[in-house]
C-alpha cells in the first residue's frame, strides 16, 4: 500500500492524500460535516489541486464500490467500531506452527480473552469450531475477542 | 408596531439580494452589511428605538462569537498551539504593531490603540474559511498553514477580548488590575476547560432530541455571558469563552443548530454597527485608514510568506498564503463594536467600519490574483531562504 499523508485541517476535517505509481498525487478530504472532496493535484504546481471533485455519502459509497471495497468491509469495520471488542482474520499456512494441530493443543481457551468464532475453510464456514478442531493449511480462523485477547491469540496461531 | 414589522421585514428581502449579490461576485456579505448599514442610517427613513437595536445587535454579536469560538475543537486547539506559535507570534508582532502605532500617532488614548491593534491584527476567519472553500484550496498544501494561523488568532482572542473589555471598564488603577486578572483567568479557565474536560461538559448537554440540545446550549450561553457581563468582563468574551469550552458531538451539533439563527444575528449586528455610524466621520477617516489597510495587508502578506515558506510550500503556495490572509472583517467589526458600546474614542467605529470595507473587498480579489506577488515575495524572501533552508526552494538556480 501507498504511503498515506494524514494531516489535519481546523475547523474543516482531515485531508489524506498519497502519490500514485504513476507519480500523480491524490487526496481525499473528510469534511467534519460528513462530505468528502476527491482532489487531484496540479502537476505544475503540486502545491495545488487542479480538480475538487466534491463527494456526498451516497457517491463516497457508490466511488468504494466501483473501486473494489465490498460492503462486507464496510459492515466488518463497523463491528470492529464497537466499544472493547477486536476481530482479526489470522491466515493458517504449512508453516504456521499450528497446522496439523487443535485449538486445545495451541493454548486457545478462555483465560486469553479472544476465542476463535469460526474457521473458513475453503467456501465452507466452520462456526464455533470446538476445541478439538484441527487446523490445515489454508485455513483462516476468525478471532474475536478483547484487543489484547486477539493480539494474543494472533500471535499463538502464526507462530512458526 | 406594524410599521417597523413593515420596516424589518424590507430590510430581510433587501439583505438577502445584497447576500445573493455577494454570493454571486464571491465577496464576503460583511461590506454589503455595512454599507447597507450606513446607508440606512444616512437616509433615515424610518425609526427604530435605541432598545430594538441595542437588544437585536447585543444577541448577534453573543451568537457571532460563540460561533466562532465554536469554530475549532480543542484537539485543533491544541495541535494549534503546538505547530503554529513561532507563526502566530511573528503574525502578532508584525499586524498587531501597525493599528497599535497609528492610534498613539493620532493622539488617541492607549486602550483606544490596543483595540486598534487588535482590529488591523485578525483576520476573517470567515472569509478566509469562505475563500478556500469557493476556490477550491482546502486541498492545496499551503491550506493547513493558513488554518493554523486562524486557530493561533482565535485562541489569541480568548485572552485579548477579556483583556480589552477589563481595560475599557477602566477606573482606578486597582480595581483595573483587579478586572485584567478576572478577565486573564476566565479565559485561561475557559482554555483548560475545553483542553481538559471539554468531552465531559459535552456528554452532559448532549441528548438525542435537537430541542434539548438547542436549550441548554442556549442556556448555558447566555446565563455565562450574563455572568461575564455582571463581572464587567463583556457578555460577548462570555459566549465566546464557552464557544471554545464546547467541543466533540455537542459542538458538531449546536453549530448546525445555531448557524441559521447566527447568520439572522450576525446581519443584524453588522447592518447596526453601519446604522451607528455617522457618514459624515467617515472622509475625516478614510486617508488613515487607507493608510493603515494598506500597511497591514503588507505585513499580513509578510506574516503569510514567511509561514509558507517555513512549512516547505513553493513560491505559489506562499503566494496563496500571504494574498488569502489580507481579508479581516467580523472580528475586526466586533472589537470596534465593544470598544464603541463602551464609548471608546469617537472615531473607532468610523476607522473600523472603512478599514473593514476596504479589507473584506481587497481580501478576496487578491486571493484570486496572487501571482504577482510571486516575483517580489522571491525577491525579498528570497536571500534569507536560500540561506536558511535551501533544500525547500524548488527550482530555483542557487548560483
Amino acid at each position: 500500500m501507498s504511503d498515506v499523508t494524514e494531516t489535519p485541517l481546523p475547523g474543516v476535517g482531515v485531508r489524506m492524500d498519497f502519490t500514485t505509481r504513476g507519480n500523480e498525487r491524490i487526496g481525499l478530504i473528510a469534511h467534519r460535516t460528513g462530505h468528502r472532496d476527491l482532489l487531484i493535484y496540479d502537476r505544475e504546481d503540486p502545491d495545488q489541486c487542479g480538480r475538487v471533485v466534491r463527494l456526498e455519502e451516497d457517491d463516497v459509497r457508490t466511488l468504494a464500490d466501483l473501486l473494489g471495497v465490498s460492503h462486507v468491509a464496510e459492515e466488518l469495520t463497523h463491528l470492529q467500531s464497537i466499544q472493547g471488542l477486536a476481530i482479526d482474520w489470522v491466515p493458517v499456512d504449512g508453516t504456521s506452527a499450528c497446522a496439523g494441530r487443535t485449538l486445545r493443543d495451541m493454548g486457545v481457551n478462555r483465560s486469553l480473552g479472544a476465542s476463535v468464532v469460526a474457521v473458513i475453510r475453503g467456501e465452507e464456514t466452520i462456526q464455533s469450531p470446538p476445541e478439538e478442531f484441527v487446523l490445515v493449511d489454508g485455513d483462516t480462523a476468525v478471532a474475536v475477542g478483547t484487543n489484547e485477547g486477539v493480539r494474543k491469540l494472533f500471535d499463538l496461531l502464526q507462530a512458526r | 408596531m406594524a410599521v417597523v414589522i413593515i420596516v424589518l421585514g424590507i430590510a430581510g428581502l433587501v439583505l438577502s439580494a445584497l447576500v445573493r449579490i455577494a454570493r454571486r461576485t464571491g465577496i464576503s456579505p460583511i461590506p454589503f452589511y455595512l454599507v447597507a448599514g450606513l446607508v440606512v442610517g444616512t437616509i433615515g427613513p424610518f425609526e427604530l428605538s435605541e432598545g430594538t437595536i441595542e437588544l437585536g445587535s447585543n444577541i448577534g454579536v453573543v451568537l457571532l462569537l460563540f460561533m466562532l469560538g465554536l469554530e475549532y475543537t480543542s484537539d485543533e486547539f491544541g495541535t494549534g498551539l503546538k505547530r503554529g506559535i513561532p507563526a502566530g507570534a511573528m503574525d502578532l508582532v508584525l499586524n498587531f504593531t501597525p493599528g497599535l502605532v497609528i492610534g498613539l500617532l493620532l493622539g488617541w488614548d492607549p486602550v483606544a490603540a490596543i483595540l486598534l491593534g487588535g482590529i488591523t491584527y485578525i483576520s476573517s476567519s470567515g472569509i478566509i474559511a469562505k475563500l478556500l472553500a469557493d476556490l477550491d484550496r482546502l486541498g492545496n498544501r499551503e491550506t493547513p498553514t493558513i488554518l493554523s494561523i486562524l486557530v493561533i488568532e482565535d485562541l489569541a482572542m480568548a485572552v485579548y477580548l477579556p483583556l480589552i473589555a477589563a481595560l475599557l471598564v477602566g477606573g482606578t488603577v486597582l480595581s483595573t488590575v483587579g478586572s485584567l486578572a478576572i478577565a486573564v483567568g476566565a479565559a485561561v479557565a475557559a482554555l483548560v476547560i475545553a483542553l481538559r474536560f471539554g468531552g465531559a461538559i459535552s456528554r452532559a448537554i448532549d441528548d438525542r432530541s435537537d430541542e434539548a440540545v438547542l436549550l441548554a446550549t442556549g442556556g448555558l450561553i447566555l446565563a455565562v455571558a450574563g455572568f461575564a457581563e455582571e463581572l464587567g468582563v463583556s457578555a460577548a468574551v462570555g459566549a465566546f469563552l464557552v464557544g471554545v469550552a464546547l467541543s466533540g458531538e455537542v459542538a458538531e451539533r449546536a453549530r448546525i443548530l445555531l448557524s441559521p439563527l447566527r447568520d439572522l444575528f450576525a446581519a443584524i449586528f453588522f447592518v447596526f454597527f453601519g446604522l451607528g455610524i455617522d457618514v459624515a466621520s467617515l472622509p475625516g477617516v478614510l486617508a488613515v485608514a487607507i493608510v493603515l489597510a494598506v500597511i497591514t495587508a503588507v505585513t499580513k502578506m509578510a506574516t503569510g510568506w514567511w509561514a509558507a515558506s517555513r512549512a516547505g510550500v513553493g513560491p505559489q503556495g506562499r503566494a496563496r498564503t500571504a494574498a488569502t490572509l489580507v481579508a479581516r472583517g467580523e472580528f475586526s467589526i466586533i472589537i470596534a463594536g465593544i470598544g464603541v458600546a463602551a464609548g471608546s474614542e469617537s472615531d473607532l467605529g468610523p476607522m473600523a467600519a472603512a478599514y473593514v470595507l476596504i479589507l473584506a473587498l481587497a481580501g478576496p480579489i487578491l486571493a484570486r490574483s496572487y501571482g504577482w506577488i510571486v516575483p517580489i515575495g522571491t525577491r525579498l524572501g528570497g536571500v534569507r531562504l536560500t540561506r536558511g533552508r535551501s533544500g525547500d526552494e524548488p527550482s530555483e538556480p542557487v548560483v
